[in-house]
C-alpha cells in the first residue's frame, strides 16, 4: 500500500495532559501500522469547538479554522487536512464550506488573516479520520492488517453527533450509519446492530453546562449498551469518549445504577487488533481499564 | 437594555424578521421554515426548551421580539446537528440557533447566569489566552464561575474525577502555569481582533 | 365463407398442461360432450406455429367457430386474435393446473376440472355467433366543445390541430371564462417563481387565426340529439336564430363558478368592500394597472393584506363546501406575490391550516413565496372585524394562542363549484332516498336545479349524471375523461376543482377522447372498457313486455325508448356491459356473443356428479374487469382454489340474469359466488352502476331460495378489487366450507 501522507490537525483536547490525550497515542499507533503519516499544521490553534459561538460569534470563530487552514495550506501545500475530533473537524469544514458560500465572508476573514500575515485559500480538502479508514483503507485493508483478532468482545458502535451530522461519512445515513460497526466486524470483534442509541448526543459541551440534562442523556446510551449485552463502547469522538465515560461514577450516584462501561477510541481496538502493546493502543489512559483488551494486548 | 438593543428596535420598528435576516447568524433562512416541527421533536434536550425551535421561527415571523431574545431556549442547544439532519426545507437550524443566542447576548438580552451562555463566554476567553484551550483552567472557571465558596464546593464535588484524570495522565496540573500554547500569539490575537471588529462594525452599519 | 357452422377445438398442451391433465380425454371431452367437429392437439398452440394451425383451418376447413384450451383468455390475446371466427378459451392454465395441486390424489378432480371447462366452453361456441358491425356507421369528424374558458378553447386548439373541424359554443359575447379576466396565473414552468403571464389572449387570437375552429358567441345548445357519430346538435343564439349542426363527439367544459361568500358573515365580505374573495381580487389586480393595488373603499395604496385560506371550504358547517377546492392555496401564493410585486413593502400574510401546493412546481411556488417574504402563518381566522382597518382574530395554531391583526385589506380563499347541468338522476334520488333527511336534501338538488347545458334528447334526462357536490360523474380510477353519456366528454373544473394547468391538461385529453369516440362510432366499435367491441345489444320484440326496465337502469343512457315503448337502442351510445341483459325480466336481450343462453349453456355443461359422489359443485360468476384478472393473478402466485369451483367470467355484474341463478340452483350447484366491483359512492364498477344495479336485484334472490327450500347461505355477493389476490380465491374456499357445513343441495339429478 502506498503511504498516505497528511496535514494533521490534533486539536486541542489531544495535547498531552489534556482529555483525549490517549487518543492521539492511539491513533499515531494505528497510523504507523497502515501506513499513515501524520504531518502536524505547524502552529494550529483552538477551532471554537461547539461552544465558542457564544463568546465569537462568526466571522472570528470562522477565522479560527481559516488560520488552520491557512497554515496548512502553506506548510503542507497539497495535502489533505485530516482531524481526529469530531468538532475540530466540523469547525473546520464548516469554515471552509461558509467562506466557499459567501464571498464576503471570504473577503472579511482574509482581512483578519492578514494581521497575522496568512491568507487564506480554502482549497484543501478536510476530512476526519475515519474517512481516511473507510474511503482510502476500507475494511479489508484493515481486516488484513489484524494480527490478533478481538473474537468474542461484543462491542457497541456510539457514533455520537458531530462525527455523523451535518456531514457525516459519504454512503452512511444520518439515522443508522453503520461503518463503526463495520471496523468493529473488521478487527474481529462482534458489532451490535441494534444498538439503538448509536447517534444519540451525549450533551456535547453542555455536559459542563448543564450536567444534570445532559447525564441523563449519557446514562440512556450506557443502558443500551448494557441492554445490547455490550462489553465495552467503541466511539470516534474525543467528547463522546469522555462524557460517557468519565461520569459513570456521578450518574452512579444519582440514578443508583452500577455502571463501569470501558469507552474506548475506533484507534484504541485498531492498535490493539494490530498486536501492539497496551502502552501504544493507550489502555493506561483509561479512566475505566477495558480489561478484556489489556488481556489480548498482554498476549 | 443596552444602547444597541434600543437602537435595534428603532431600526426594525415591526418587523423582527427583517431584523434577524440582518443581524443573525444564518437569519436569512428562517423566512423559509414550514412549520414541520420535525426540528423540535428531533431535538435530544427539546422537552427543556420553553420555546422549541419551529415555535421560534414562527415568535419571530409573529413580530414576538421580546419573548424570542429573552428566551433562553436556544442556550439549550448541544450542537448535535439532528435538526439540520432532518429539516425537509434544508433550514440550517443549529447555526440558526446559536446565531439567535450570541445576537441576544450581544444585545444583553440574555438571562443573567445562564450556565451555557457563561460557559461558551469562559471557553471564548480562555482559548483567546494561548490560542489553545486550556482544560484545566477551563474547569476551574467553571467551577468558580459562581464565587470562590461555590467553586470550592464544586471541586470538591468533582473530586473523584479529577483523580481520576490525572491518574490517566489525562489532566495535567502543571497546566495552570502556562500551559500550551500557539506560537504566534500576538499573531492570532490581532487576526481574532481584527475578525472582532469587522463583525461588530457590520452590526454598527446595521444600526 | 359458408353458412354452415363449423366447430373446431385446439388443444394447448405447453406450459404443462400435457403433463398435468389427460388430452387425449380432454380431446375426446371436446368432440364427444363439446361436439366439436375436429379437435386437435398442439405442444405450444400460441406460437407461430400453433396460431398457423388454427388459420390454416379457418381459410382451409371452412371453420367458423374456435374453442381454444389453453390459457387464460386474458393471456395471449395477441396470438388468439381471429376477428373472423367465433372463439371461446376454456382456461386450463390459471383456471385448473396453477390453482390445484400437483399430487396423485388431486388427479381426478383436476382432471374433472379440465373436462368441464372443455364443456363450457364447447356449450358457450355453439350459442354464439361472431359479432361484426352493422355497417350503417359513418364517421363523422366534427368536435362540439360547449364552453369558451381556457378548458374549452384548448380542447378546441388541440381537437383542430389533431385535424379535426371544431365548433366552439360560448354562452357569453367574448371567449376567455373566469380566467380571462385574470392579471397573471400560476407558473406552470420551471423554476415555478413568479406569476406567469395570462396565457388566455394568445389562446384566443390562435383560435380566430384557426380556419377549422368555429366560434358561436352568445350561444347555448337549445336541443342535442343521436349519438357518438351523428349527434344534431341545435345552436341557438341570444338573439333568437339557430343552427343545426352535424357532431361526432362533444367535449363540455362548462367550468366553475366562485363559491357566493355571502354565506360567510363572519368574514364581513357583505360588510367591508375591502374583503373580497380570491376571484375578485384578480379585478383590483388588473385594475391596478402595474401600479400598486388599490383598496376598493377608499382607494387607499394598500399596505397590509391578509388572505384567509379555506374560507367556507373543507368544512362541515352549514352552506359551506364540504372539498377542498385543490388549488386555492396556490391561488393565494400566486396572490400574494401581486402585492409584493406591485405594492412595495407591503405586509402580506397567509393565514392557513394545512397549506397543499399541488403539482410538479408546487413546493417550489411555496418556496418563491417564502423568498418573497409573504408571511406563512399556520393559524384558523375566525372573524374580521370591519372598520377603517379590518381586524383578521385567529388562532395561532403553533403559539396556541388567540390572536389578531390588523391590516387595509382581506382576501378570502373560497371554493370552485362546478357549473354543471341539472343531474338527471335528481328525482330518482327523491324516490329512493331512504330517510327524511336524505329525502329533504335530494328535493333541495331537485328544486334548485341549474339550466340545462347540453339539452340531451335523451330517455335519462338532458345532461351529465352528477356524483358528488354537483361535479360530473366519471370512472375517476381508470377512467377519468369518460362521462356516464358515451362520447361527450366533461373536462375541466366541471369534472373536477382544477387549475388553469390542470384543466389544459385535462382539455387536452378529452379532446383525444372525443376524436377516439368519433372515430369509434364511425366504426361501430365500444369505446373503454371493451374498447374495439363489435357486438350491441339486440332484443326479441316478440317477447318484450314493454316494462323500460332497460331504458331505465342503462348507466349510460344509451337506450332510447319508441312510441309503443319498445327499447331503442343507440349502438355508439353503448358500451357492451350487459346491464340491460341483466335487467330484462324475460330475457329478450343478447348480443351476437354474450347472452343469457352463452351462459346459461355453460352453467348447464357442467357435470353435476350425484350426491353419494360428494363431490359438490360451485358456481363463481367474476366480473371480467377486476374479479377475474384477480383470480388469474392468483393463479400465478400458485394460490390453491377449491376444486368444486366452476368460473365464468361476466361482462359486469351487472349483466348477470336471475335465472343463471335459479337455473344453476335447480341444477344442483351447492353454491354460488358472484364477484362484481365495489358499487358505493367511491365505486369501482367499470360500469359505474353495473355491480350496483346487480346488488340491488340479488338483494330478491332470497325469495327464491326460499321457493326452492334452499339455505340463503348458498347463494353470496362479494365485492372484489383487482388488488384481491389472496381474497378472491379465499371467498371461492370460503363457500365451499359453507357447503361441507351446510350438507349438499338435494337437487341433484
Amino acid at each position: 500500500m502506498a503511504k498516505i501522507e497528511l496535514s494533521f490537525y490534533p486539536g486541542c483536547s489531544s495535547q498531552k495532559g489534556a482529555t483525549s490525550s490517549n487518543y492521539l497515542v492511539s491513533a499515531q499507533t494505528m497510523c504507523e501500522e497502515l501506513d499513515i503519516q501524520l504531518n502536524e499544521i505547524p502552529d494550529w490553534n483552538c477551532c471554537g469547538a461547539s461552544i465558542g459561538y457564544g463568546g465569537g460569534g462568526e466571522l472570528p470563530r470562522l477565522a479560527l479554522s481559516a488560520r488552520n487552514i491557512a497554515l496548512s495550506e502553506e506548510h503542507n501545500s497539497g495535502q489533505e487536512i485530516v482531524a481526529t475530533c469530531a468538532a475540530c473537524w466540523l469547525s473546520t469544514r464548516e469554515a471552509k464550506e461558509r467562506l466557499h458560500e459567501d464571498e464576503q465572508m471570504f473577503k472579511d476573514a482574509n482581512a483578519a488573516l492578514s494581521e497575522a500575515g496568512l491568507k487564506y485559500q480554502g482549497e484543501a480538502n478536510v476530512r476526519h479520520m475515519v474517512e481516511v479508514l473507510v474511503e482510502d483503507i476500507g475494511f479489508d485493508g484493515i481486516k488484513s492488517k489484524v494480527k490478533k483478532p478481538l473474537e468474542g468482545l461484543k462491542i457497541a458502535g456510539y457514533v455520537g453527533c458531530q462525527t455523523n451530522r451535518p456531514f457525516g461519512i459519504a454512503g452512511e445515513s444520518f439515522e443508522n450509519p453503520k461503518y463503526l460497526d463495520n471496523i468493529v466486524e473488521a478487527v474481529g470483534a462482534d458489532s451490535i446492530p441494534t444498538y439503538e442509541k448509536k447517534v444519540q448526543c451525549c450533551g456535547g459541551a453542555l455536559a459542563f453546562s448543564e450536567p444534570e440534562k445532559s447525564q441523563e442523556m449519557i446514562k440512556g446510551i450506557i443502558e443500551a449498551a448494557y441492554d445490547n449485552g455490550a462489553d465495552m463502547i467503541v466511539t470516534p469522538c474525543p467528547l463522546c469518549q469522555a462524557n460517557v465515560e468519565i461520569y459513570q461514577d456521578n450518574i452512579n450516584d444519582t440514578y443508583g445504577t452500577k455502571f463501569n462501561m470501558p469507552v474506548v477510541y475506533y484507534s484504541t481496538l485498531m492498535s490493539v487488533a494490530f498486536g501492539r502493546s497496551a502502552k501504544d493502543a493507550a489502555l493506561d489512559g483509561q479512566v475505566i481499564p477495558a480489561k478484556q483488551l489489556e488481556e489480548i494486548a498482554s498476549k | 437594555m443596552s444602547d444597541l438593543n434600543t437602537a435595534m428596535i428603532e431600526k426594525y420598528r415591526s418587523n423582527f424578521l427583517k431584523e434577524v435576516e440582518a443581524n443573525v447568524e444564518e437569519g436569512e433562512w428562517v423566512k423559509m421554515c414550514m412549520q414541520c416541527g420535525v426540528c423540535s421533536g428531533s431535538c435530544p434536550l427539546g422537552k427543556h426548551w420553553d420555546h422549541p425551535p419551529q415555535e421560534i421561527f414562527m415568535m419571530i415571523r409573529a413580530n414576538k421580539r421580546d419573548e424570542v431574545l429573552g428566551t433562553d431556549s436556544m442556550w439549550m442547544c448541544t450542537s448535535c446537528y439532528n435538526c439540520i439532519a432532518r429539516c425537509p426545507r434544508g433550514l440550517p437550524i443549529t447555526h440558526i440557533m446559536h446565531g439567535l443566542a450570541v445576537y441576544s447576548k450581544r444585545l444583553g438580552l440574555t438571562q443573567k447566569k445562564q450556565p451555557t451562555a457563561e460557559f461558551s463566554q469562559i471557553f471564548w476567553d480562555n482559548l483567546m489566552k494561548k490560542g489553545r484551550v486550556n482544560e484545566l483552567k477551563l474547569g476551574l472557571s467553571m467551577y468558580f464561575k459562581d464565587g470562590f465558596g461555590q467553586g470550592v464546593k464544586n471541586a470538591m464535588a468533582n473530586q473523584k474525577l479529577g483523580q481520576n484524570m490525572m491518574k490517566a495522565k489525562r489532566m495535567n496540573p502543571m497546566e495552570f502555569f502556562g500551559g500550551h500554547s500557539v506560537k504566534d500569539l500576538s499573531g492570532f490575537q490581532s487576526m481574532v481582533k481584527k475578525a472582532q471588529e469587522i463583525e461588530e462594525g457590520n452590526l454598527k452599519e446595521a444600526k | 365463407m359458408a353458412d354452415e357452422k363449423k366447430f373446431a377445438g385446439y388443444v394447448c398442451t405447453g406450459c404443462g398442461l400435457g403433463e398435468r391433465l389427460d388430452a387425449g380425454q380432454l380431446e375426446t371431452t371436446a368432440t364427444r360432450d363439446g361436439k366439436m367437429q375436429s379437435c386437435k392437439q398442439h405442444e405450444m398452440l400460441c406460437s407461430a406455429e400453433g396460431v398457423q394451425l388454427i388459420k390454416d383451418d379457418i381459410a382451409n376447413e371452412s371453420v367458423t367457430h374456435v374453442m381454444i384450451a389453453a390459457c387464460s383468455k386474458r393471456a395471449k390475446v395477441e396470438a388468439f386474435n381471429f376477428p373472423e371466427v367465433a372463439m371461446t378459451r376454456a382456461n386450463l392454465r390459471e383456471g385448473v393446473i396453477w390453482v390445484r395441486p400437483e399430487s396423485d390424489e388431486n388427479q381426478e378432480t383436476t382432471q374433472e376440472m379440465a373436462d368441464d371447462y372443455i364443456r363450457m366452453a364447447c356449450a358457450e361456441l355453439k350459442s354464439m355467433s361472431q359479432p361484426s358491425a352493422s355497417g350503417e356507421q359513418t364517421l363523422n369528424k366534427n368536435i362540439l366543445v360547449v364552453g369558451g374558458g381556457i378548458t374549452g378553447m384548448t380542447a378546441a386548439i388541440e381537437a383542430a390541430a389533431a385535424g379535426y373541424p371544431v365548433h366552439l359554443v360560448e354562452k357569453s359575447g367574448k371567449l376567455g371564462g373566469a380566467l380571462g379576466s385574470y392579471y397573471k396565473v400560476i407558473p406552470t414552468r420551471s423554476p415555478y417563481d413568479a406569476p406567469a403571464e395570462n396565457p388566455v389572449p394568445g389562446m384566443i387570437e390562435a383560435i380566430e387565426a384557426d380556419d377549422r375552429i368555429t366560434v358561436h358567441l352568445n350561444s347555448t345548445l337549445a336541443k342535442t340529439e343521436g349519438a357518438p357519430g351523428r349527434f344534431n346538435v341545435e345552436v341557438a343564439t341570444e338573439s333568437g336564430s339557430s343552427e343545426t349542426l352535424s357532431i361526432g363527439a362533444i367535449v363540455q367544459a362548462s367550468g366553475w363558478k366562485p363559491y357566493d361568500a355571502s354565506q360567510l358573515p363572519e368574514f364581513a365580505h357583505d360588510k367591508s368592500a375591502d374583503v373580497v374573495t380570491n376571484h375578485e381580487l384578480e379585478a383590483l389586480a388588473v385594475a391596478a394597472n402595474g401600479g400598486p393595488i388599490k383598496r376598493p373603499s377608499d382607494g387607499k395604496e394598500i399596505k397590509s393584506v391578509c388572505f384567509i385560506q379555506n374560507a367556507g371550504q373543507c368544512s362541515d358547517k352549514e352552506g359551506h363546501l364540504s372539498y377542498f377546492s385543490g388549488v386555492t392555496d396556490l391561488v393565494s401564493i400566486k396572490q400574494a406575490m401581486y402585492f409584493k410585486e406591485l405594492n412595495g413593502d407591503c405586509d402580506t400574510t397567509i393565514l392557513f391550516d394545512n397549506l397543499r401546493t399541488p403539482g410538479a412546481g408546487g413546493e417550489d411556488f411555496y418556496r418563491a413565496g417564502q423568498q418573497a417574504m409573504v408571511t406563512f402563518s399556520k393559524g384558523i381566522a375566525s372573524e374580521v372585524m370591519p372598520g377603517d382597518s379590518l381586524t383578521v382574530k385567529f388562532e395561532d395554531k403553533i403559539l396556541n394562542e388567540q390572536t389578531e391583526m390588523v391590516c387595509d385589506l382581506v382576501v378570502l380563499a373560497t371554493g370552485m363549484e362546478p357549473n354543471s347541468g341539472p343531474d338527471p338522476y335528481a328525482q330518482l334520488m327523491v324516490d329512493e332516498a331512504e330517510d327524511e333527511e336524505e329525502k329533504a336534501k335530494a328535493q333541495a338538488i331537485l328544486e334548485n336545479a341549474p339550466p340545462s347545458i347540453l339539452n340531451l334528447q335523451y330517455r335519462q334526462g338532458t345532461d351529465l349524471p352528477h356524483l358528488k357536490n354537483g361535479f360530473n360523474d366519471s370512472h375517476f380510477i381508470c377512467f377519468p375523461y369518460e362521462t356516464r353519456r358515451t362520447g361527450i366528454y366533461a373536462a375541466g373544473p366541471v369534472r373536477r376543482p382544477m387549475d388553469a394547468q390542470q384543466a389544459r391538461d385535462d382539455a387536452t385529453g378529452a379532446a383525444l377522447k372525443a376524436i377516439q369516440a368519433a372515430e369509434n362510432a364511425g366504426l361501430g366499435r365500444a369505446a373503454h372498457p371493451r374498447s374495439g367491441d363489435l357486438s350491441f345489444p339486440s332484443f326479441r320484440k316478440e317477447g318484450c313486455t314493454q316494462c323500460k326496465r332497460c331504458t331505465v337502469e342503462c348507466p349510460f343512457g344509451a337506450i332510447n325508448e319508441d312510441e309503443e315503448g319498445y327499447p331503442m337502442y343507440n349502438e355508439s351510445r353503448c358500451r357492451r356491459c350487459g346491464t340491460c341483459m341483466g335487467a330484462c325480466p324475460v330475457r329478450v336481450i343478447s348480443f351476437e356473443n354474450y347472452s343469457v343462453e352463452t351462459v346459461n349453456q355453460q352453467i348447464k355443461n357442467v357435470e353435476i356428479p350425484e350426491e353419494w359422489d360428494e363431490k359438490p359443485r360451485i358456481l363463481v360468476l367474476a366480473c371480467e374487469n377486476d374479479a377475474y384478472p384477480a383470480l388469474d393473478q392468483a393463479a400465478q402466485a400458485g394460490v390453491e382454489i377449491n376444486p368444486w369451483a366452476r368460473v365464468i367470467p361476466v361482462r359486469c355484474l351487472g349483466s348477470v340474469s336471475l335465472s343463471w341463478v335459479t337455473d344453476a340452483l335447480n341444477n344442483g350447484y351447492d353454491g354460488i359466488v358472484m364477484m362484481g366491483c365495489r358499487r358505493d359512492d367511491d365505486y369501482q364498477c367499470h360500469f359505474v352502476r353495473g355491480s350496483a344495479m346487480a346488488a340491488e336485484r340479488m338483494s330478491k334472490v332470497g325469495d327464491t331460495l326460499d321457493t326452492l327450500n334452499l339455505e340463503p347461505e348458498r347463494v353470496i355477493l362479494h365485492e372484489v378489487a383487482i388488488t384481491d389476490v389472496e381474497r378472491a380465491p379465499q371467498l371461492i374456499n370460503d363457500m365451499a366450507e359453507t357447503v361441507e357445513k351446510i350438507g349438499l343441495s338435494p337437487f341433484k339429478f
